[in-house]
């Protein structure tokens, strides 16, 4: 095999949609800061649908302010509008940090926020507040950039030139809560002195307590943030990251600070990578406890590997993710039918030339892709497992291929915060419930199809054929 | 934890400019403040233009819905709506334009030609509707210009809804100019004549979990046959027979009462006030569509047929009722007429009302609302989080209904919630869906959850 075939969308109409727009990521980073409030400056309704998508993925209550920009500003500009926002969101949330991400609108009316943020600071006493103005247009980018481009800003906002220190970086991308206090529970299991951004763990899967606060408690501390300049190394899990675009980058570029780029630690393979840089980097032994979860993993790869050598999914989602779930698939012996990101620019395509160079079938690759594209591609390939956010739910519900949900957004299944798939632990869950999926799946067809398949008129011949 | 010890001093929960918009019955007699533009910065629960005229019209099941903006538009009102389809399923595919940084520069109307060529060869749609979002708006787009050569050159109505989100924040506005499509939809050609029949229109159904098919079943047992709703399972065929009808039905206030007006000018078809939200207004509806007709008939199959439903209807809601009586209830939708429904109906579960606001609501609505709920009561028109927060903590409210963005906001309270949203999965008209709106209120404010998740059984006792 020489690798695999990479589509890219021809047509100009995009038909359900594989990717959010970019001010939805960013809203998703800046909830991984600490006492932080996102400020999207256009018109109301983007906000809201922003909080709809968020409030269905994570099950938490999310708010999101908007300058709520109308016809006469639209031509005016919007600054009059942003700083009444500023003024109310300062009032009624008292935030240390409000992060301002543009909508399409502002963008395409040329407001040049930079400049009114820092007349506004000029010119009212808001004290130790600080105020983050991130570029965010969605016909330059989805969310999957819209996040990295936001956890770059912020980063740039605070970064100093500091002091070396013994401490790391660890640079996530969109990921569930869940993964992220996995990832946090390895680098302490592994000793580490680290500042991971962004840390929304917290923020956006909250245990239930009495009072809602407004904002909620968690987040990566400002004053952390501020000393990532200094550490020893940037860990960041964004192989698809583009470099313009990369926090890893530009601490790196700017501050010396080296990056390691890995790829999301799921599956044995990705968290080996992931374990073993931690034990680099801290001189320290693996653990027994985690020796013990690898065994674990291992033994369930073991155990099931010919049923999962049945599964020829189709992968779609972000970029980072994809790539992950597509390694997962290999190393267990099944050959994606079909691997689709929704973003350009990712670099998703190269990345998979060396995995699939001795698969047995071709996958089709896709980028950039939309729901119909895919659809099709799954039907050709005759994919028996869809594997990705909510947006695929037609994959199961027309085509009839049983869908595994991972990823964002998730709203029609409950616990889209809460889904684990990193670290051997993670990765195990996450195996467990591929296999059994195909196994519900199996059980319940597989009599009527070797019915339908043998006791036909031709007889076996058929299944000879 | 450090973390949890964070509290921001004191957060104020109501901006001073919206006193205005919050009143308590009885306290004062001024008029609320609403259909303002959301505040800058008040994290209003409002969407947009597109959304309302996109919620109204994406029923229509064998409709091309494209979305002429930049992807987000389109992508998050993706098979928004519950609505089910007895056929077509073109109405849950989600069409977007797609637009990039060129598009915003040098112009979108190019692409959306192209856009609208492709979905006529894959698709052959009867009709395309074409959605303006707030880009669209600004660029200049003609969208009309493009939407008329469109027409002319595949034979289909392609039709411009101009939705451009900023024009307010206020989803009426979509309201109308989804009403002004579905108008120049039915508009029958010049010389051409729909002819006229004893059918009805239904007006404001968007067939929710089929509930349009509900309420048809009981239409059909009383002798009247509906000619088409506006727009729940609806095609664009049906839609173009609208003319032919003796009788509106108008069920949502907010969407459809320009329209019916407007059909009552144009066609002379008279229109009336329904509301199929609870026993009570449902059996009160049925007799008024029974009465329109003043066919003997008909009467007498109506009165039978509520007698048997309120028969059944009953006990249930007595045995939930013996539950509910004197529980607290907060409810926060988007419409009056809503509002206005869900607050009867827990008032026949014995349940009092605390606090009650939309976002869409209009002076009268208000005053309706302050008709209906005892004094005390706090309305509140276009409610931000920290508002609903406020009210239901100092309210002590058992269960609040609402959309999907409040209902995490209850929960966390400790709050039972009930969803009354577009997106919903089951019905709640007619006689069938009282019952099932009792049972969801019982099972959420009643549950055996939050006395325990609202315990800490380690804490030690005070003193
Ligand atoms: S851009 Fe306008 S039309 Fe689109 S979601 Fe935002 S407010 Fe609505
Ligand atoms: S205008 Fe842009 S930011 Fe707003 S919803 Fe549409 S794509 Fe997203």
């Amino acid at each position: 095999m020489t690798g695999c075939k990479v589509t890219s969308r021809v047509r100009q109409v995009n038909e359900n949609q594989c990717h959010m727009c970019m001010p939805l990521g960013g809203v998703i980073a800046l909830r991984g800061v600490e006492h932080s409030v996102a400020l999207v400056h256009g018109s109301q309704g983007c906000s809201t649908y922003m909080r709809l998508a968020n409030v269905e993925h994570f099950n938490e209550p999310i708010d999101i302010a908007s300058s709520s920009l109308n016809e006469k500003q639209a031509i005016f500009g919007g600054e009059a509008n942003l700083r009444i926002a500023l003024d109310n969101v300062i009032r009624v949330y008292r935030p240390k940090v409000i992060g301002i991400l543009t909508s399409c609108l502002a963008e395409t009316m040329g407001d040049d926020v930079e400049r009114f943020v820092e007349t506004y600071r000029t010119d009212r006493e808001i004290g130790e507040i600080e105020i983050i103005s991130v570029s965010t247009p969605s016909y330059g980018g989805t969310h999957t950039e819209g996040f990295w481009a936001t956890t770059r800003a912020v980063i740039a906002h605070y970064a100093r030139p500091a002091e070396r220190h013994g401490g790391i970086n660890v640079i996530v991308p969109n990921i569930s809560p869940a993964d992220i206090r996995e990832i946090k529970r390895l680098l302490d299991l592994m000793g580490l002195e680290y500042t991971l951004l962004p840390d929304y763990s917290l923020t956006l899967d909250r245990p239930f307590g009495g009072r809602y606060q407004k904002i909620a408690p968690g987040g990566t501390p400002t004053a952390a943030i501020a000393r990532m300049s200094g550490a020893r190394a940037t860990i960041q899990f964004g192989l698809t990251c583009p470099d313009t675009l990369s926090p890893g980058l530009f601490l790196e570029e700017r501050f010396g600070v080296p990056l390691i780029n890995l790829p999301l630690p799921i599956g044995l393979d990705g968290t080996d990578l992931f374990v073993g840089t931690l034990k680099d980097l801290s001189g320290q032994p693996v653990p027994d406890s985690l020796m013990l979860e690898r065994g674990w993993l291992c033994d369930a790869m073991a155990d099931t590997h010919k049923i999962n050598a049945a599964a020829r999914p189709v992968i779609y989602g972000e970029p980072e993710l994809v790539y992950a779930l597509a390694k997962l698939c290999l190393e267990n012996g099944s050959v994606p039918a079909v691997i689709a990101g929704g973003t350009r620019n990712s670099g998703l395509a190269a990345l998979l030339q060396p995995l699939l160079k001795d698969a047995l079938e071709e996958p089709i690759v896709l980028e950039e892709a939309d729901f119909v594209t895919i659809e099709d591609a799954a039907v050709r390939t005759s994919a028996n497992l869809a594997v990705g956010h909510s947006g695929g739910k037609y994959l199961t519900e027309r085509q009839g291929i049983p869908g595994l949900r991972v990823g964002y957004p998730i709203h029609d299944r409950v616990g889209g915060q809460r889904i684990l798939s990193v670290g051997y632990a993670g990765t195990l869950a996450l195996l467990d419930r591929f296999t059994n999926t195909l196994l519900e799946a199996k059980y319940s067809s597989y009599r009527r199809q070797r019915k339908e398949e043998l006791l036909n008129e031709k007889g076996v011949s058929d299944a000879k054929a | 934890m450090e973390n949890e010890c964070f509290v921001p001093a004191e957060p104020t929960a109501c901006i001073d400019e919206r006193q205005f918009s919050i009143m308590t019955t009885g306290k004062n007699k001024s008029r609320i403040h609403c259909a303002d533009d959301s505040l800058a910065g008040a994290v209003s629960q409002r969407a947009c233009v597109y959304s309302g005229a996109r919620v109204v019209l994406n029923p229509v099941t064998d409709a091309v819905h494209l979305v002429h903006g930049p992807i987000g538009c389109a992508a998050y009102t993706w098979d928004i709506r519950g609505s089910l389809s007895s056929g077509p399923e073109m109405f849950r595919q989600s069409f977007s334009t797609d637009l990039k940084e060129r598009d915003v520069v040098f112009g979108g109307e190019k692409k959306l030609v192209a856009c609208i060529d492709e979905v006529v060869e894959k698709y052959h749609p009867p009709a395309i509707f074409v959605y303006a979002t707030c880009v669209v708006g600004l660029i200049g787009d003609d969208i009309v210009a493009v939407c008329k050569e469109a027409s002319e050159r595949h034979g289909i109505d392609v039709i411009p809804v101009e939705s451009s989100g900023f024009i307010s924040g206020n989803k009426i506005v979509g309201y109308r100019a989804a009403g002004e499509a579905l108008l120049k939809l039915i508009r029958p050609e010049e010389g051409e004549t729909v002819e006229k029949t004893r059918k009805l229109n239904f007006l404001g159904e968007y067939n929710l979990g089929g509930e349009k098919w509900l309420v048809e079943r009981y239409l059909a047992e009383m002798g009247v046959e509906i000619n088409v709703a506006f727009t729940g399972d609806s095609t664009v065929a049906a839609l173009k027979k609208a003319p032919g009808a003796c009788l509106n039905l108008v069920q949502c206030s907010g969407s459809m009462h320009w329209v019916a007006m407007s059909l009552e000018k144009e066609y002379g078809i008279p229109y009336i006030d329904v509301n199929f939200f609870g026993a009570e207004n449902t059996a009160e509806s049925l007799r008024k569509i029974a009465r329109f007709y003043g066919d003997e008939e008909i009467v007498r199959r109506t009165e039978a047929l509520i007698e048997r439903e309120m028969e059944r209807v009953r006990p249930v809601i007595a045995k939930y009722r013996a539950k509910l009586a004197g529980k607290r209830a907060a409810i926060y939708v988007g419409g009056a007429f809503k509002a206005l429904a869900i607050i009867r109906q827990l008032q026949e579960l014995g349940m009092e009302v605390m606090f009650t606001g939309t976002q869409t609501g209009k002076p009268e609505d208000y005053e309706q609302i302050g008709n209906i709920v005892s004094e005390g009561t706090v309305v509140i028109d276009d409610a931000n989080p920290a508002e609903i927060e406020k009210f239901l903590l100092e309210k002590n409210v058992d269960m609040m209904a609402g959309g999907v963005k409040e209902r995490f906001l209850a929960h966390k309270l400790g709050v039972g919630f009930v969803d009354h949203n577009h997106d919903r999965k089951d019905g709640l008209a007619g006689f069938d869906g009282a019952i099932r709106f009792a049972s969801e209120v019982y099972a959420t404010t009643c549950s055996p959850v939050w006395e325990r998740v609202k315990k800490n059984p380690f804490e030690e006792a005070e003193g």
